[in-house]
């Protein structure tokens, strides 16, 4: 169980944002890969933890989930995973594990107010 | 009344801070003409045995040492310091990874003098450990044919952020009725392509040929660094 470090470093960054922007940030916007080693549930329930006692307390986490996507060397083209569990492309059956997305673990964007 | 809230973009990687520091001891590794090698596993995969017999064979010709993570205990270290390589253990305390940092840490003042290989023995987790670079030029995953076939698809991402899977324990192989194949199919849909070695420290099968495979990739390292 990382999430919580993963959480405080979320708030770390977010508040360090904040700060330099003079702005009180009301969500945190987050991309979530499905490959990033991270659980959606972990996290969101360790980021109010993260925020207690600092100027995020209260503050939202918004998780976006970013499905896996890979490179199809048959069909030249990038194809999304049905599932983490089977690396083949879903149009032609081509194993691949050329992945370009779903290793996100990235904060996007801060909803905030001035 | 309250203020209609407004979105700011950005765009910053949460572990930016661990990526930067494994990129720095990628290089300075690499400088120094040394291969850095993680495992991780389970706990009771045979990480520790497996080492401890790669140390111990590599060390007539080659400088090695290990870095080894641990929760609580030293006791992985001294198993590993019955190879005479130096060993260094990192207690991670409650954490349940390594990161780059630690590995940095442990580096510093650390006497080993000129390293033709670099072992680190991840906190057996088959989870966190897969967020974090290490610096590390290969990635091996062990899975113990006493833990059954389908560790891959239930731990997708760790098999999937691995370079090497090493299958441990296979003179137990008969007798846990290990299906071989089911394991090897697993491993290969979650990541197409990968590499598999089957071993047993205990009878050293399988040992020489993973020897072979190491000095393989360290020469292709060294011929592309």
């Amino acid at each position: 169980m990382h999430e919580l470090s993963i959480a405080m470093s979320i708030v770390d960054m977010a508040q360090e944002e904040a700060q330099q922007r003079g702005v009180h940030i009301t969500a945190v916007h987050l991309s979530l890969g499905l490959l990033s080693g991270v659980v959606k549930d972990a996290l969101l329930s360790s980021y109010d933890m993260a925020c207690d006692g600092t100027p995020l307390a209260g503050s939202r986490l918004v998780i976006n989930e970013v499905p896996v996507e890979v490179y199809c060397p048959s069909c030249r083209a990038p194809r999304t995973l049905s599932s983490v569990q089977w690396f083949c492309c879903p149009d032609c059956g081509t194993a691949t594990s050329e992945v370009i997305h779903g290793k996100e673990l990235e904060v996007t964007a801060l909803e905030v107010e001035a | 009344m309250s203020t209609e809230p407004r979105l700011l973009e950005v765009r910053k990687n949460v572990l930016k801070q661990n990526d930067m520091v494994a990129r720095a001891l990628r290089q300075r590794f690499r400088d120094a003409g040394t291969f850095v090698v993680s495992l991780v596993s389970s706990p009771g995969a045979g990480k520790t045995t497996f080492l401890e017999k790669t140390l111990t064979l590599l060390r007539p010709n080659h400088n090695v040492a290990a870095l080894v993570g641990d929760l609580a205990t030293d006791n992985d270290a001294a198993r590993l310091a019955r190879s005479q390589a130096p060993v260094k253990q990192i207690t991670t305390g409650t954490l349940c990874h390594l990161e780059a940092a630690m590995v940095q840490n442990a580096l510093e003042g650390w006497p080993t003098g000129k390293l033709d290989f670099l072992f680190i023995e991840n906190v057996g987790n088959l989870v966190c450990p897969s967020s974090y670079d290490l610096g590390e030029d290969l990635r091996l995953v062990l899975m113990s044919t006493t833990e059954g076939e389908d560790k891959p698809l239930k731990y997708p991402t760790i098999f999937n952020s691995s370079d090497v899977a090493v299958i441990t324990k296979i003179d137990l192989a008969d007798a846990v009725e290990f299906d071989e194949a089911t394991a090897r199919a697993n491993i290969q849909a979650v990541r197409p392509g990968m590499d598999v070695l089957k071993i047993s420290a205990k009878s050293g099968a399988g040992m020489e040929e993973w020897l072979r495979f190491l000095a393989a990739r360290q020469l292709r390292q060294g011929t592309t660094a």
